[in-house]
């Protein structure tokens, strides 16, 4: 098995040991996005023009919760350490840990998202559009979460700052994902918008271990 | 990698610390020269806008604002990355000095914005607008650079995290602004004069770049003055300074 | 006959903030030669180690391993590296076996995870997860780590602290076949008399 393979099953073992923790950012998601409607309307008509909106936005508000401290558990161990001694590159290692917990915190969210849409009341012919468009927006999310998890890894309170500092960088992917969502509710083309995610997509991926890597460096010094 | 001798001159504190200081009343003079020219020429002499009136002047402060905020973070970035590849301290100092200067910009940027609004679109704020929106999220990831850096005690490690964070944003923003310019062409919003489009009369466009160089000249007045100050704070043991003290008596 | 020089540094020198920890060092450590690193608490034994193992950089000077910067080494040189500090590297949700499964398979060490598990009498909690055990197996579990990698320089920051006679006996018996196979070792200790053999480079900060 390579070493990839190998961090992304060691990863996700974790995570299963640790169901407890890994399920709370789905609970979070779940609960605020049942507040909306208590904060706006239970008026279907209404639910239905914030719905977009709302779900992207809890979205990435929970995977910023499940993803902020990606690294800082490797840390306090020492395992991330050893990791970066090894003679697996720091970008593979980097990017098996942002896939596992993709895998284990991001998927589940999607999952769920069709439930919540059809709450609010929203056409299902909308659905696989928002499916894709989370499918291809989360991944760019993942990394972006992932470099401001590894800039504040040393931090004993960094976990809000990691929200500050990625949240305005995530605004393309909110504006792209749903867009793309909303042209699906309306039946419109919906590819350029997906295309723009996929691009971002496949940046963040080849792109983002390095700086990902860098700032693991700097914070373990 | 092999650099040149200026390389090495930029980067020892005491040569930039002078050089700075020979520069600095130059680069003020010039700066308010022309923004007193310009200023005096776009907000009193030029002629009105025969659709929006009198606040249409506001096109000679606000949209120099927004491009001095947006040069900042680049001379940020470019400085904190020249600082981090080659660890040179000097880019470090410019990197942060640089920074509350450009998020003063943006928010001058967008207090100006604002007051250009009220009056053109009824309301402070247009969400819609995609200069206001790529202007605020500009500010935000200011406030995070600066949030960031004072999150760490330990100077030289906060240098080159931040170093990272500022090259991330830069890369960043031309996707953010783009993404808010589509956005925005979805919404059909109040037409919004287009700021630099060709159809600027000429009358209007002389005094436009005479502040545009102003506000730029302004920004390297504000950010060399700063980084001889950040220069004494960094290298405060070192006996250069010691004996720039003792020289002044 | 001298061996070949493995691990060099020239100038070394490492500060935090305004403190200089120390500078001007200069030393070359052959193959199968053991350098100890003595001194009090606080005096940057520590930092040295973490230099030394490339997880900080120095803040003036050189440090080479086989002539490549030990900060960014070549691909076929990575992993020749290991560090063990204070933390132990293990995960605790995983069990004994899986931690050491996991760390021969990344480090590519070719020695077997069993007869490992009799020598540091851990097959009773071979199974159990790394949380449930006592201290003393967590650090024995840590130091089987040692014998599964590859790494032909081992940089050990007090590794007799806290260990009974066997288990002090035991480190001092891996590093000498560890020497003898032509490993190199940095040693950070309080009790130096330990390690004293002739030839051994000696450091203190």
């Amino acid at each position: 098995m390579n070493a990839f393979s190998m961090i992304l099953a060691r990863d996700l073992r974790i995570a299963f040991r640790r169901f407890g923790e890994v399920s709370t950012p789905l609970l979070f998601f779940v609960i605020v996005v049942s507040l909306f409607p208590l904060a706006l309307s239970p008026n279907a008509d209404v639910l239905r023009e914030v719905g977009t909106g709302v779900l992207w936005v809890s979205a990435l508000l929970s995977s910023l919760l499940a993803l902020e401290g990606l690294f800082r558990g490797d840390a306090d161990d020492g395992s991330l350490e050893q990791l970066m001694l090894s003679p697996v590159p720091l970008g593979i290692t980097v990017l098996a840990k942002v896939a596992a917990h993709w895998l284990i915190a991001v998927l589940p969210l999607i999952a769920l998202v069709p439930v919540l849409a059809l709450s609010y009341a929203l056409p299902l012919q909308a659905l696989p559009t928002m499916i894709a468009a989370l499918l291809l927006a989360t991944p760019t999310l993942s990394v972006l979460i992932a470099i401001g998890a590894a800039l504040t890894v040393s931090l004993r309170r960094g976990g809000s700052l990691v929200g500050l500092l990625i949240l305005p960088m995530t605004a393309p992917l909110l504006i792209f994902g749903s867009r793309a969502t909303d042209f699906g509710v309306h039946g419109e083309p919906t590819a350029g918008p997906l295309y723009l995610l996929a691009a971002l997509a496949v940046s963040a991926v080849a792109l983002g271990p390095v700086a990902i890597a860098a700032a693991i460096r700097v914070g373990v010094e | 990698m092999p650099l040149p001798r200026w390389f090495h001159l930029l980067g020892s504190p005491p040569f930039v610390y002078g050089f700075a200081g020979k520069l600095t009343p130059w680069l003020g003079a010039a700066s308010f020269l022309l923004l007193a020219i310009g200023g005096y020429w776009g907000l009193v002499v030029a002629p009105t806008e025969r659709v929006q009136g009198e606040v249409y002047r506001i096109l000679y402060i606000h949209p120099q604002t927004a491009y001095v905020g947006m040069m900042a973070y680049v001379v940020m970035a470019v400085a904190g990355g020249i600082g981090y590849i080659w660890r040179i301290k000097l880019a470090h100092a410019v990197a942060v000095t640089a920074a509350p200067i450009g998020a003063s910009f943006a928010a001058c940027a967008l207090a100006t914005g604002a007051i250009w609004g009220r009056p053109t679109w009824g309301t402070f704020w247009q969400w819609s607008d995609p200069r206001i929106m790529s202007e605020t999220l500009l500010l935000f990831l200011f406030l995070g650079y600066l949030a960031l850096r004072a999150a760490f005690e330990d100077r030289e490690k906060a240098d080159r995290v931040s170093a990272i964070l500022a090259v991330v944003g830069v890369v960043n923003i031309p996707v953010i602004h783009y993404s808010v310019v589509w956005w925005n062409t979805l919404h059909q919003g109040p037409s919004i004069m287009k700021v630099g489009s060709p159809s600027i009369a000429p009358e209007m466009l002389v005094p436009f770049l005479i502040m545009v160089a102003g506000f730029t000249l302004l920004f390297y007045w504000l950010l060399l003055n700063g980084l001889r100050g950040e220069i004494v704070e960094r290298e405060r043991d070192a006996r250069w300074i010691r004996q720039l003290v003792e020289a002044r008596g | 006959m001298t061996s070949p020089v493995a691990l060099r540094a020239r100038d070394l020198a490492v500060w935090r903030g305004e403190r200089c920890l120390f500078e001007g060092l200069d030393f070359d450590l052959a193959e199968r030669q053991l350098a100890v690193v003595i001194g009090p608490n606080g005096a940057g034994k520590t930092t040295l180690l973490r230099v030394l193992a490339g997880l900080s950089l120095p803040s003036a000077g050189t440090l080479t391993w086989h002539g490549a910067p030990v900060g960014s080494l070549p691909l076929e040189q990575r992993g020749a590296i290991a560090y063990r500090g204070h933390l132990d590297g293990l995960k605790k949700d995983l069990t004994v076996l899986e931690n050491l499964r996991f760390h021969a398979t990344i480090w590519g060490g070719s020695a077997a995870v069993e007869p490992l598990l009799q020598e540091l009498k851990l097959v009773e909690v071979a199974n159990s997860r790394v949380r449930h055990l006592s201290a003393g197996q967590q650090r024995r579990t840590a130091l089987a780590t040692l014998k599964l990698s590859n790494a032909k320089l081992w940089i050990l920051d007090e590794p007799t602290t806290n260990l009974d006679a066997e288990g002090r006996a035991r480190i001092l018996d891996w590093i000498r076949q560890h020497r003898a196979a032509g490993g190199a070792a940095v040693v950070a200790t309080h009790q130096p008399d330990e390690f004293s053999e002739p030839g051994t480079l000696l450091m203190e900060l």
